[in-house]
C-alpha cells in the first residue's frame, strides 16, 4: 500500500485518492469551496493549497493525485499565507451583506473566513456589481456574492444531466447564468442551493424565512415518492420551514428532487385540524366525540360485507396497521385496498412487487430496460443514479414507451405489448443483449402494469427472468417502480383485496356499488360514484377525499409523527416528528385505538412500542429470505 | 553579430519569395526523408544535442518535451500542436514565419510529428491572423500538392495531415492546456495539471505542443547538426532566436539573432538605437509583456538569454523587446498591461480573476497620482499571493510586470503619490495621539 506524510505523520493511502482525500485521512482538514465528492474536480478557488517538499510553489492538494512518498504539509505559515491570499481574493468583490443573507449561518465562505479572513478589508477599490439573473420560482439569485466555484455547473451538467448552467464572460466579468434567463428545468435543480458555497443560490420560498441557528433539525424520511429520500426537516416552532437532503448512500446518496424540498410548504395550506360532520349537505365542526360516536353509531347500521376502506398514498405503516386491525377485528370486515390505480399484483412472493437490484445495484447493471415508466418524474433520485450509471459504465438503456427526455440517452423499441412478445420469444434485438449482458435490469412501471394487461406484461417478463437464470441469489433483475411511499408497506401488510383471478376484486365491487360504508385513509386520487354510499374521510388535508366525506377525521401529515415507511426496494426506515399536527389533528393510529375503545373492541396494542412490534414481525415474516 | 550563413530564417523579411519553390531554392524540403530515415531516437537525440530550448516562453528543453510522448503509440493516437496563437503584446515573430518562412514550419511538423508518431497535426493560430492563416493554408496546399505531407510524406513512408485551427482571439488560448481546450470546441480554460499533455493532451490523448519557432528551426538543427547549433550562444542558451523589437526605437523589425546578444547591440544596431538616444532609455522590457521590465542600469550590459535574464529577475519569454523611453509615464505602461492581463484573465481561478482587475485599479491610480505609500506594499503583496497560486503561468505573467516596476520604479510612484505616509519609519513623533502605533509590540 502506498504511503503519504502529512504533517509529519505516516498514512496509508488508496491507490487513486488526491492529496486533499489522503490530508482528510490523516485528519487534516482542508478548506475547499470548489471541490465536492460528487462533482467533477474544478481546481479553481485555490482554497485548497497546501505545501508539497520540493516544491516552490504550493499545490491544489484537491487536483493533485496523491503519490507515494509525497510529503505534505498542512499547517505551516507558508500554507496559512497562501490561504489567507485567496481569501482575500475572494473577498475583496464578495459584498458584505452577510446580515441580510439568507446563508448567513451556513456558509462556507463565512465559516472559513473566520479561519483565514483578514479583520479588515485592503480592497478600497469599488466592489462589482453582477446583474440579477433569473433562474426560476425555486432559486433564488444574488449573482454579486458568486465566488465562481462552478459547482452548480457541474452538478446541472453532470448528476442532473441538463447542462442549463454555464459560465459566460471571463475574468472579473465572468458571470453564472442559465444563458437565456430562463428557469432551471431539471427536477432535480435546486440542490445547487445547498451546492453553493455562498449566498449566490438560495431558496427562493424559503427566503428570510428563518435563520439556520433558530430551526430544530430533525432527520426523517420523505413521502414524495417511493424512494424514500433522506431528509432533514427543519422547523420553527411547530411550522416546517425547508426540507433538506440528508447523505445516504444507498438512496439518494445527497441529492433530493424538487417536488421533495418543496412540498413542505403544503404542510401549512388546507390542513385538517378539526373534525367535520355533514349536517343537511354542509360539513360542520364537531368535537371528536361528537364524530367518533356518529360513525360508530353508523358503523353499526352496516352490514361488514358493505364496508371498505382504501389507504392512501403517504400512509405509514402504523397508520396502515391499525387500519387493518380496526377492520379485521373492530369491524369484521376484510375489503380493504391500498392500491388505488389499480395497479396489477402478485402477491405470493416479495420480489414480485419491489425493486430487487436495489438502487446501488444500478451502478452495477450492464444492461436497463424500462418499461412502461419514466424514471424522471416518478423517481427522481433513482433516475439519477441511472444517469450516474450512464455516465460511469456507459451502461446501454432500452426503453419500451416514450417517456421522453430522461437525461441520459436510450433506445425507445416500440411502445406495445407485442415488443415484450418478441423479447420473450427470443426474436427481439434485443434479446440476445439481455442474454448476453451479466446483470441486466428490468424495470417494469405502474403504466405498465395498470390494469389486466398487466398481469400479461409482470408474468411474461418475470417468467422470461426466470428462464434465462437472472433471478438469482446474488442479482435479482426484476424491479417493479412503484411510486407511492405507502405502496410496498401496504402489500407488505397485507392490504390488498384479490379473489381468485379477479386482481382488482375491490374495485370492482366498489363499481358495483358493493359498499354502503367507505373509509378513506387519506386517499384522495379516487374517482367513483358516491351515491348513497357514507364515506368517512381520515386524513391531513382537505382534498378531494374530504369533499365527499360525510365524517372528517383531521390526522398527522408525514412530518408530525413517528412512523415506519418501506421505500420501493424493500427497505424499512424510520421517520421522526418534526413538528405538531395542527388544532386538534391527531395521529393516525392513536385514532383508531381510541375508536376501538369506544367500541369495547381490543386491537391488539395499547401503545406505540406494542404497534411497532407487531408491524416488525409482520415485515420479517414478509422479507424471509426466498430460495432460488 | 550574426554571420549571415547561420540564418535560419533566411526569407525573414520576404526578399526572397515565401511560395514552395523559392523555399526549396533556399533548402528546404531536402534530405528531409534522409533524415526520418535515421529514425525517431536519432532525431529527438540530435535535438537533445542542439540544446534547443522552447521559443514560446518558458523556455523548456525541447528534446526532453518530445521524448515524455509515449514510445509506441497504443489505441489513443498521438497529435502534435503547433501553437500559434501568438498574442503576447510586443511579440510577432512567429507571424513572419507564417508568411514567410512557412515551409521550414511543415517541414519541422512533418519531423516532429514523425519523431513523436502522430499522424495529425494542428495548427492552431490567432484569429486575428486571418491573412497569416490564408497565406499558411497556400503553403500547406502547395507542400500538398508536391507530396511532402499528406500520404506517405516525402516518400518516407510516413502519413502526415496539418490541419489549420483559429482561435477566436483570447490570450490565455496560448497555454497549451486552454489551447487544447479551444482546439476541442470547448470555452478556452486552462486545465489542471497533472496530468501533462503528453500523456493526456488533445482528446485525451497524448499530445506535444509546441511554438512556431521551436518547430520552425528543427530541420535545419538536424540538417546542420546540433553540434553547429549548440556552438552559437551560450551554454544552455544555444542558437538563434528572432527577436521583436518594437517600442521607443527608431526602425522597429524583427530580427535573428545568436543568443546571448547584449540588449544594447540589438537595441543599437539593429532596433536603429532608442528615440532621442541612448541616454533616453527608461527601460525595456525584454520579453513580451508578462515579463518584468529592466531598467537602464541593467540594459547596459545584459545579455539577451534565458539565464542571464532570469538572473537579472526578469526573462526571455518570446523575446519581444520593447523599448520604453523617458518620454512615456512607466507607470502607465504598466497599467495599461495590467489593464490588458484583467481583461484576458479567463475567470477559472480565483488569485487571477480577482487580484488581476485589482492590480490594474491600483495602478491606474498611481498613474494618477491618487495612490498612498502604503499602497505599493500591499500591490506587491497582490501580485505575491496571484504568482504561483493558479492553475496555469497566466497568474505570473500578470503579476510580474507589475513586480518589475515596483522593484526598479519605486521611487517613481512614491514620489507622484499625493500623500506622504502618516507614520514614516523610524521617525518619532511626541505629539502623535497614536504614538503607540509606532510601537511593534502593540501594532
Amino acid at each position: 500500500m502506498p504511503k503519504i506524510t502529512v504533517n509529519n505523520k505516516e498514512i496509508i493511502f488508496e491507490e487513486g485518492m488526491t492529496v486533499l482525500q489522503a490530508c482528510e485521512l490523516a485528519g487534516a482538514e482542508i478548506p475547499r469551496f470548489c471541490y465536492h465528492e460528487r462533482l467533477s474536480i474544478a481546481g479553481n478557488c485555490r482554497m485548497c493549497l497546501v505545501e508539497l517538499e520540493k516544491s516552490s510553489k504550493p499545490i491544489a492538494s484537491c487536483a493533485m493525485p496523491a503519490t507515494e512518498g509525497m510529503k505534505i504539509k498542512t499547517n505551516t505559515p507558508f500554507v496559512e499565507k497562501a490561504r489567507k491570499g485567496v481569501m482575500e481574493f475572494l473577498l475583496a468583490n464578495h459584498p458584505l451583506d452577510c446580515p441580510v443573507c439568507d446563508q448567513g449561518g451556513e456558509c462556507d465562505l463565512q465559516d472559513q473566513s473566520l479561519f483565514y479572513g483578514m479583520d479588515n478589508s485592503r480592497y478600497t477599490e469599488n466592489k462589482r456589481q453582477v446583474k440579477e439573473k433569473y433562474m426560476g420560482p425555486l432559486i433564488k439569485t444574488v449573482m454579486t456574492r458568486c465566488i465562481h466555484c462552478t459547482r452548480c455547473v457541474r452538478f446541472a451538467t453532470e448528476v442532473a444531466g441538463i447542462p442549463e448552467l454555464g459560465a459566460i464572460g471571463r475574468g472579473e466579468d465572468m458571470e453564472i447564468t442559465t444563458y437565456l434567463e430562463k428557469s432551471m428545468e431539471s427536477e432535480l435543480s435546486a440542490n445547487v442551493i445547498d451546492l453553493c458555497p455562498v449566498g449566490a443560490l438560495t431558496s427562493k420560498p424559503y427566503a428570510f424565512e428563518a435563520r439556520p441557528w433558530d430551526l430544530k433539525k430533525t432527520e426523517t424520511i420523505d413521502v414524495m415518492d417511493a424512494v424514500g429520500s433522506n431528509i432533514r426537516v427543519d422547523t420553527y416552532g411547530r411550522e416546517v420551514k425547508r426540507v433538506l437532503p440528508r447523505v445516504n448512500e444507498d438512496i439518494n446518496e445527497e441529492w433530493i428532487s424538487d417536488k421533495t424540498r418543496y412540498s413542505c410548504d403544503g404542510l401549512s395550506k388546507q390542513r385538517l385540524d378539526t373534525p367535520y360532520i355533514r349536517e343537511n349537505g354542509k360539513l360542520i365542526k364537531a368535537s371528536w366525540n361528537q364524530a367518533s360516536n356518529l360513525l360508530i353509531s353508523k358503523l353499526k347500521t352496516f352490514d361488514p360485507k358493505q364496508i371498505g376502506g382504501l389507504v392512501g398514498d403517504l400512509a405509514d405503516l402504523e397508520m396502515i396497521y391499525s387500519f387493518k386491525s380496526f377492520f379485521e377485528k373492530c369491524i369484521g370486515s376484510s375489503y380493504i385496498e391500498s392500491r388505488r390505480d389499480r395497479i396489477y399484483l402478485n402477491p405470493q412472493e416479495r420480489i414480485n412487487y419491489i425493486f430487487n437490484s436495489s438502487i446501488n445495484g444500478i451502478e452495477e447493471a450492464d444492461f436497463i430496460l424500462l418499461v412502461g415508466t419514466n424514471p424522471r418524474l416518478e423517481a427522481t433520485i433513482l433516475n439519477a443514479r441511472i444517469r450516474k450509471a450512464y455516465v460511469k459504465n456507459g451502461v446501454k438503456i432500452y426503453s419500451i414507451g416514450d417517456p421522453g427526455d430522461l437525461t441520459y440517452p436510450y433506445k425507445n423499441i416500440g411502445s406495445s405489448t407485442s415488443v415484450i412478445k418478441n423479447i420473450v420469444s427470443d426474436s427481439h434485438e434485443i434479446s440476445g443483449k439481455i442474454k448476453k449482458s451479466k446483470k441486466p435490469l428490468v424495470i417494469i412501471g405502474e403504466s405498465a402494469l395498470y390494469s389486466q394487461a398487466g398481469q400479461y406484461v409482470f408474468e411474461t417478463l418475470k417468467s422470461f427472468l426466470v428462464e434465462k437464470n437472472f433471478i438469482r441469489e446474488d442479482w435479482n433483475a426484476l424491479n417493479v417502480l412503484s411510486q407511492q411511499a405507502s405502496r410496498v408497506g401496504a402489500i407488505d401488510l397485507g392490504v390488498f383485496l384479490i379473489s381468485g383471478d379477479d386482481n382488482f376484486n375491490f374495485f370492482n365491487m366498489l363499481d358495483n356499488d358493493d359498499f354502503k360504508f367507505l373509509y378513506l385513509l387519506g386517499a384522495d386520487n379516487i374517482s367513483f360514484d358516491k351515491k348513497d354510499k357514507f364515506v368517512v374521510y381520515q386524513g391531513s388535508h382537505g382534498d378531494k377525499g374530504a369533499e365527499i366525506a360525510d365524517i372528517i377525521l383531521p390526522g398527522a401529515a408525514y412530518t408530525e409523527k413517528n412512523g415506519l415507511f418501506v421505500n420501493l426496494e424493500g427497505k424499512l426506515q424510520n421517520a421522526y416528528k418534526a413538528s405538531y399536527p395542527p388544532g386538534d389533528a391527531r395521529e393516525d393510529w392513536l385514532i383508531f385505538k381510541d375508536l376501538a375503545n369506544l367500541m369495547k373492541k381490543k386491537i391488539g396494542y395499547q401503545n406505540a412500542q406494542q404497534l411497532r412490534k407487531l408491524i416488525k414481525d409482520e415485515i420479517e415474516k414478509k422479507n424471509k429470505k426466498r430460495r432460488y | 553579430m550574426l554571420k549571415d550563413e547561420d540564418r535560419i530564417f533566411k526569407n525573414l523579411y520576404n526578399d526572397l519569395g515565401w511560395d514552395i519553390d523559392s523555399a526549396i531554392n533556399r533548402g528546404d524540403w531536402i534530405h528531409t526523408k534522409d533524415l526520418i530515415s535515421k529514425g525517431k531516437e536519432w532525431i529527438i537525440k540530435e535535438i537533445k544535442d542542439s540544446e534547443l530550448r522552447g521559443r514560446g516562453g518558458a523556455g523548456f528543453p525541447t528534446g526532453l518535451k518530445l521524448s515524455f510522448a509515449p514510445k509506441n503509440v497504443s489505441t489513443r493516437p498521438h497529435y502534435l500542436v503547433i501553437n500559434a496563437d501568438e498574442s503576447e503584446p510586443g511579440t510577432c515573430k512567429d507571424r513572419d514565419i507564417l508568411r514567410f518562412e512557412a515551409q521550414k514550419l511543415i517541414e519541422g511538423c512533418l519531423i516532429t510529428s514523425y519523431a513523436i508518431g502522430a499522424h495529425t497535426c494542428y495548427i492552431y493560430i490567432r484569429g486575428e491572423y486571418v491573412r497569416e492563416g490564408q497565406r499558411l493554408q497556400e503553403a500547406i496546399t502547395q507542400a500538398y500538392n508536391k507530396k511532402f505531407i499528406g500520404k506517405n510524406a516525402c516518400d518516407s513512408g510516413w502519413d502526415l495531415d496539418i490541419h489549420i485551427h483559429y482561435g477566436a482571439g483570447a490570450y490565455i488560448c496560448g497555454e497549451e492546456t486552454a489551447l487544447l481546450e479551444s482546439l476541442e470546441g470547448k470555452k478556452g480554460l486552462p486545465r489542471l495539471k497533472p496530468p501533462f499533455p503528453a500523456l493526456v493532451g488533445l482528446y485525451g490523448c497524448p499530445t506535444i505542443v509546441n511554438n512556431v519557432e521551436t518547430i520552425a528551426v528543427v530541420p535545419t538543427i538536424l540538417k546542420r547538426g546540433a553540434k553547429w547549433f549548440a556552438s552559437l550562444g551560450k551554454p544552455k542558451n544555444t542558437g538563434t532566436k528572432i527577436f521583436c523589437i518594437s517600442g521607443d526605437v527608431n526602425s522597429p523589425c524583427n530580427v535573428e539573432e545568436e543568443m546571448g546578444i547584449p540588449l544594447k547591440d540589438l537595441i543599437e544596431k539593429h532596433g536603429g538605437g532608442v528615440i532621442g538616444g541612448w541616454n533616453n532609455l527608461q527601460a525595456v522590457i525584454p520579453g513580451g509583456s508578462s515579463m518584468p521590465l529592466l531598467p537602464k542600469s541593467i540594459c547596459e550590459t545584459i545579455t539577451m538569454d534565458f539565464d542571464s535574464l532570469i538572473k537579472a529577475k526578469s526573462g526571455l519569454g518570446t523575446a519581444g523587446v520593447v523599448v520604453i523611453n523617458k518620454d512615456h509615464d512607466i507607470i502607465k505602461c504598466i497599467a495599461r498591461i495590467a489593464k490588458f492581463y484583467k481583461h484576458e484573465s479567463c475567470g477559472q481561478c480565483t488569485p487571477c480573476r480577482e487580484g488581476c482587475g485589482w492590480m490594474w485599479r491600483m495602478l491606474e491610480r498611481m498613474a494618477d497620482g491618487e495612490g498612498t505609500h502604503k499602497e505599493i506594499d500591499l500591490l506587491y503583496d497582490v501580485t505575491k499571493q496571484i504568482e504561483g497560486h493558479t492553475i496555469c503561468a497566466f497568474g505570473e505573467g500578470s503579476a510580474w510586470p507589475v513586480q518589475g516596476l515596483i522593484r526598479h520604479f519605486r521611487k517613481e510612484i512614491e514620489k507622484r503619490s499625493h500623500e506622504e505616509p502618516l507614520v514614516k519609519k523610524k521617525s518619532n513623533i511626541p505629539y502623535l495621539i497614536d504614538q503607540h502605533i509606532l510601537e511593534k509590540d502593540n501594532a
